[in-house]
């Protein structure tokens, strides 16, 4: 039983002896009722270590799920997942916690709690239910909440911030893990352009960093500027997956999203000039079925 | 919260404690001074005083804080696992399973056989309930989930009050009386035996309650994060869940059913120091301690010579401080 003693394993020293850390899936299979059909439909799956990888897809077409399934909130019912090489199923729920952070869809905290404190839990796979907090975790603490940007309200109670603050909060909370990879389920839903471009800004500093990313996210277009690898959802199923410029076609969208849809390139300034970006289309606008908007574009090339 | 600070708290709140404890000995039919106390609990003064301090007060007062300080400890369990600021701890049925096992003895007459033998009753009655609504939710999904667990308390404490409403119709007038005042909690028949019982249960139990205070951070934000973050989810929940509920059990057998202690001093503690469960629940036994036990002398001295039972005075306090509560939303 791991619920009082807490050894201070190899994970817990700084960063760098630990490999990186990547999942790879196979005919990954989930239903939630027996007799429902499955949201997540033999699906196979590799997330690259050291890489920022966004989930994208239409409501209901299995990301989350799949996100779930990755991290063992759910069981799949068949399939195979491995995590750093080894079946996910042998790690115990600490191991996982000091490997991965994750940064569930919502939660609701009914008590008063300051920010500190919500941050200060991400230490737990480090102390248990007993051990005493030492420097080196007030350390960790610390730097999660610089890192996030919000030392400034460390005494505030969570409630009392925006939602952006929050996110960044419950951001801070996982990197406190000082795990090797980090989880995020919709991290901008409902956020400004600010506090999104915050969180892009933040997760793309991470993966430089040495923290394997992956998140589930709407934002096409940011993710197509900001993930170096991208895993499109269609009907619990994998519709492509692959660098941005190869799964952002248009056919492909419009198929999936069922709605016209045009791609084009970021013009820049800055450091992602030339991703593609997408336009939704009014409604009515004929959809280009079967036709690649990259072979008339030729190179997909990040930086022309 | 420092851990210096931590220990200022505790201190000045067993302080407290301690006070309301010597002052619910001091009053009573025939006043003392803390002196007297002092010099009756160490066998010296007259002889009506010593036996009025070590015989009676004495042990009454002490009832009164353990079972206070039980109660306070089990609702912030309970208000951390459901993630519900009402929760409170009768809320998976142990009032009602504890009633039923008493109003049964009273009812059949075999209380008056022996003094032991209505908490014995109510303790077996109010694990009867627990395990009945565990075994409900346990049955429902895989692991314990909160809402089923919450309907699950609710349906068996309405069952249970049934039996009870249909076990008074029948009885007597006299079985109606003794069971109306079991039910509103009193410590009337608190002995040193009681006392000593008692703690042996919750000397343990509170102290794994507090050692669970740092996984009870985490159940309390949610129990997929919890788990995200490294705890065993399901064994905190049967642990706690377990804990607390004998707990409950137990003061509910030696006291009746004292409501709003559990409910209303963790929120108390939560407005003026944080919802840190590792302090909060030794901070909520310690206050629930001393409200309990300055509660019960209130019972004693507002209406002597007759003895109101203390549900009605914590429930006087307890109700108007609720309603501030929801009103000011500061939960």
């Amino acid at each position: 039983m791991t619920l009082f003693r807490a050894r201070r394993s190899p994970a817990a020293s700084p960063t760098e002896a630990a490999p990186p850390l990547g999942w790879s899936a196979r005919a990954l299979t989930f239903r939630y009722g027996r007799d429902s059909s499955p949201v997540v439909d033999a699906v196979d799956v590799t997330v690259e270590p050291l890489r920022c990888t966004a989930l994208l897809g239409p409501n209901g077409s299995g990301k989350s799920t799949l996100l779930r399934l990755l991290v063992r909130t759910l069981e799949a019912e068949r399939g195979e997942i491995e995590l750093g090489g080894r079946p996910l199923s042998s790690w115990s729920r600490r191991e996982l916690a000091l490997a991965v952070g994750v940064v569930p869809q919502n939660e609701e905290i009914n008590f008063p709690l300051s920010v500190r404190e919500l941050v200060s839990m991400g230490r737990y796979p480090h102390l248990g239910a007993l051990r005493p907090v030492g420097p080196r975790d007030r350390a960790a603490v610390d730097a999660a909440m610089q890192r996030c940007d919000v030392g400034r309200f460390a005494d505030r109670d969570f409630n009392t911030l925006s939602g952006g603050e929050r996110q960044r909060a419950r951001v801070a909370r996982a990197l406190a893990q000082e795990p090797k990879a980090l989880v995020l389920d919709e991290p901008t839903l409902a956020l400004d352009v600010r506090h999104e471009m915050e969180i892009f800004e933040l997760v793309r500093d991470l993966s430089r960093s040495g923290v394997t990313v992956l998140l589930v996210t709407h934002n096409l277009n940011l993710a197509a500027r900001y993930a170096d690898a991208l895993i499109l959802l269609e009907e619990g199923r994998i519709a492509a997956a692959g660098a941005p410029a190869d799964v952002l076609r248009r056919d492909l969208l419009e198929r999936v999203y069922d709605w016209p849809i045009q791609t084009s390139r970021f013009a820049g300034p800055g450091p992602d000039v030339g991703s593609v970006q997408v336009t939704p289309l009014a409604r009515g606008e004929p959809l280009r079925a079967g036709h690649s908007l990259n072979h008339h574009m030729g190179s997909t090339d990040d930086h022309p | 919260m420092s851990p210096r600070q931590v220990v200022v708290r505790l201190l000045l709140l067993a302080t407290i404690a301690v006070a309301a404890l010597v002052l619910s000995v001091r009053v009573g039919a025939v006043s003392m001074t803390t002196m007297g106390v002092l010099e009756a609990i160490g066998g010296e003064g007259d002889p009506a005083s010593i036996a009025i301090v070590r015989q009676l007060r004495l042990p009454r007062a002490v009832v009164a804080s353990l079972v206070g300080a039980a109660l306070a400890a089990s609702g912030a369990t309970f208000q951390a696992l459901l993630r519900n600021p009402l929760a409170e701890p009768y809320i998976l049925g142990v009032s009602g399973g504890a009633a039923v096992g008493a109003v049964g003895a009273i009812v059949l007459g075999i209380a008056t056989r022996a003094t032991w033998i209505v908490p014995a009753a109510a303790f077996v009655g109010a694990i009867v309930a627990v395990l009945t609504v565990l075994r409900i939710a346990a049955s429902v999904g895989r692991s314990l989930d909160t809402r089923v667990l919450l309907l699950a308390g609710v349906v068996v404490g309405s069952f249970f009050n049934a039996c009870i409403l249909l076990a008074l119709t029948l009885t007597d007038a006299e079985s109606f009386r003794s069971a109306i005042f079991w039910m509103m909690g009193s410590f009337a028949g608190a002995s040193w035996t009681s006392a000593g019982i008692f703690t042996a249960y919750f000397v343990p139990a509170l102290a794994l309650l507090v050692a669970l205070g740092r996984p009870l951070n985490l159940m309390a934000i949610g129990e997929e994060t919890a788990a995200h973050l490294g705890a065993s989810v399901e064994t905190v929940k049967l642990l706690a869940y377990g804990t607390a509920s004998l707990l409950t059990a137990a003061a509910v057998a030696v006291s009746g059913v004292i409501g709003f202690v559990g409910l209303i001093i963790p929120h108390v503690i939560r407005i003026a120091w944080g919802g840190d469960y590792r302090f909060l629940i030794p901070a909520s036994a310690l206050l629930g301690a001393a409200f309990l036990v300055s509660a019960d002398s209130i019972a004693r001295i507002a209406a002597a010579p007759t003895e109101l039972p203390v549900g009605v005075v914590t429930a006087f306090v307890g109700v108007p401080f609720f309603v501030w509560l929801l009103r000011r939303r500061a939960v």
